[in-house]
């Protein structure tokens, strides 16, 4: 049945349009309103997925390690008193036990997308008098590949990396002048050095990263790091980054193994973006009963200035709940208009932002998301505070006695 | 067998402040009985309730004491839905100030206790509105807005209107009250015709002796009683 033929919404829009330039102002209210919403949840969901997306560059969302070396206590029956103090061990590097059994255990856990094993560990790069420190990462190019898209960000030559090979970052590139072909040596703590060629320069975005990671063959670090058949870390990538820890919390359940997840190491991300996403809540809960106010006051003068009309009305048989309706799509109409307009204000806005937040290279400073679930549910939220805004006016129409009413 | 009166009431009182220091019966004991096709004139000084009797017969108020039928049903067992209803069904009403709906048409504005009841647009009311209108003498506006056409034929159209859901009763509050002569006595007139065509129940209050005169049957209120019911034998014996 079409919905424009029925009683309620005749006389709604017949009331609406006489009052023009009230439901025009209202409208407009509700889209700046909505526009401002629209507008800056797109701005934050963009905001989050860019940081989102430049941490997981170069870090795997989960990272299983080798259980923590702890004091070992006392044996029961021993003839001992109670240490006052315990030092806690010092940390060296070891090898995740049996990381082939582990590795092969955590790519059968739902939603594990890429698992690869990594041996990583402190070094020296040197060339010439030049020595920088540097965290050597050694690599499965098969594997790793498919959990850090490292191949994405090499800026210079190529990235299957061999056993006497090394990739290293721009700025240490830069640091030690060095080029695709250069030669460098790498020394780490136990002494052992290795003399490797640059076959590959990558750029993270981030200047730490940039300035220290090196990537060589598996077997190279093993053999620097004194690690030999070892893997001192197993990363594993997630189809969903922010299920990650639900399921290191599945791994974990299933080994003696340290696994932590990128939601836990980066706590202080995850606690800022929370406090964004308050803020961005609060903003739009005021902005929402800004708008329902609007609306509300918009109708209950209406309702004043139509009492005669609403008590002719009811005189010649309109039910009450009828009366109701009327107002009700009052509320309706011009919270979904409203929120119409303002998801076009909005989009205007956000195509402009493209444009103008631009970084010094031109390059956009983050991507944002222009999410048509954003826009539907803004549009739908919108038209359910039009309904509750315009609740209290209609019951007050309703209740109208139309015998007071016609006398005016 | 009698066929049931349009309109009975029985012992129907009126007060208004009940529980308060101000409480005031507007209404004794009512007793007022029409049949069906009579057209009736209530008469009476400002202050005599006759707006009161009105609103109560329009359904549009509820009596303290006493029953009130209309077309047979007792008005005071139905609740506020069923009230509306049967409000819609078999009262018209002709207001002193027209009463339009000025944002509509004239033919809306005779559509729209049709539309009401039934709740969304059809094309038989269309005709309807439109026989009406024709009837009325309206149809070159009847797409005009209630508020750009002249006093006496906006109450053309609340005739019209009073008419659209075929009503068993009529009710006119000074219907040419706000209207010069001519125009006054041409809506008089219509109603009067409507009455011999239709067989619609009239009970028109009025403060003008000239219309009274011109009515079947004339009550006269007086300080919330009737004083006077007679049978108004001029016209009888005119017609």
């Amino acid at each position: 049945m079409n919905p424009l033929t029925r009683f309620e919404t005749i006389v709604a829009f017949r009331f609406m349009r006489e009052g023009l330039t009230q439901t025009l102002l209202i409208v407009f209210g509700v889209a700046l309103g909505a526009g401002v919403i629209i507008f800056m949840s797109a701005l934050l969901a963009g905001l989050q997925a860019n940081v989102v997306r430049r941490t997981l560059n170069f870090q795997a969302p989960i990272e299983i390690l080798a259980p923590d070396q702890v004091p070992r206590s006392l044996r029961d029956g021993e003839p001992a008193s109670v240490a006052a103090q315990i030092q806690p061990r010092s940390q060296q590097l070891r090898s995740v036990d049996q990381w082939q059994k582990v590795r092969a255990d955590v790519a059968r856990v739902p939603g594990v997308v890429g698992v690869t094993p990594v041996v990583s560990g402190p070094g020296f790069a040197r060339r010439g008098e030049a020595i920088k420190s540097v965290t050597i990462t050694g690599i499965d190019i098969e594997s790793y590949f498919d959990v850090i898209s490292l191949p994405e960000k090499i800026v210079a030559g190529r990235d299957d990396v061999g056993p006497l090979d090394i990739i290293i970052g721009i700025e240490l590139a830069r640091d030690l002048g060095m080029a695709v072909g250069d030669k460098v040596s790498l020394t780490t703590a136990g002494g052992i050095a290795s003399t490797l060629t640059v076959i590959g320069i990558f750029d993270f975005g981030n200047k730490g990263v940039n300035e220290r990671s090196v990537y060589v063959a598996l077997r190279t670090a093993q053999s620097l790091l004194d690690l030999p058949g070892g893997a001192s870390s197993i990363a594993v990538k997630v189809h969903d980054p922010f299920a990650a820890e639900t399921i290191a919390e599945i791994i974990r359940g299933g080994n003696n193994l340290q696994v932590d997840s990128w939601i836990r190491t980066n706590a202080q991300f995850f606690s800022a973006m929370a406090a964004q996403i308050l803020a961005n809540t609060l903003i739009r809960v005021f902005v929402g009963l800004t708008v329902a106010l609007g609306i509300a006051s918009v109708l209950v003068v209406s309702v004043v200035q139509k009492a005669k009309e609403i008590g002719i009305l009811r005189a010649m048989g309109t039910a009450r709940a009828q009366v109701l309706r009327v107002f009700l799509i009052q509320g309706a109409f011009m919270g979904l208009t409203g929120a119409l307009a303002g998801a076009l204000l909005a989009w205007c806005f956000l195509l402009l932002w493209r444009g103008v937040a631009r970084g010094p290279d031109g390059t956009p400073l983050f991507v944002v998301v222009m999410e048509p679930s954003l826009f539907a549910i803004a549009c739908a939220g919108a038209t359910l505070v039009g309904v509750l805004s315009a609740a209290i006016p209609a019951r007050r129409a309703a209740r109208l006695d139309p015998a007071v009413a016609i006398r005016g | 067998m009698p066929s049931v009166p349009t309109l009975r009431l029985e012992g129907v009182s009126k007060s208004y402040g009940v529980g308060t220091p101000v409480e005031a019966e507007v209404l004794h004991g009512i007793d007022l009985t029409l049949q069906k096709g009579e057209f009736a004139a209530l008469i009476g000084p400002s202050g005599s309730g006759k707006s009161t009797l009105l609103n109560l017969i329009g359904l549009l108020d509820k009596p303290n004491a006493g029953r009130l039928y209309i077309a047979g049903e007792e008005a005071g067992s139905l609740d506020e839905m069923s009230l509306t209803k049967l409000r819609g069904r078999a009262i018209g009403f002709v207001f002193q100030y027209h009463h339009l709906l000025p944002a509509f048409t004239a033919l809306e504005n005779v559509m729209m206790p049709m539309l009401a009841a039934r709740g969304k647009l059809d094309h038989a009311m269309h005709e309807t509105a439109a026989g009406l209108l024709a009837r009325v003498g309206l149809t070159p506006w009847r797409d005009h807005k209630a508020s750009d056409i002249s006093g006496g034929q906006q109450q053309r159209v609340a005739i019209a209107r009073a008419l659209a859901m075929n009503p068993a009763l009529v009710l006119a509050d000074e219907p040419s009250g706000n209207l010069d002569t001519e125009n006054g006595d041409a809506v008089f007139d219509l109603m009067r015709d409507v009455n011999a065509t239709s067989g619609t129940t009239f009970l028109i209050v009025t403060h003008d002796p000239r219309l009274a005169r011109r009515c079947d049957r004339i009550v006269e209120l007086v300080d919330g009683r009737i004083t006077s019911d007679r049978p108004n034998l001029d016209v009888r014996q005119r017609d």
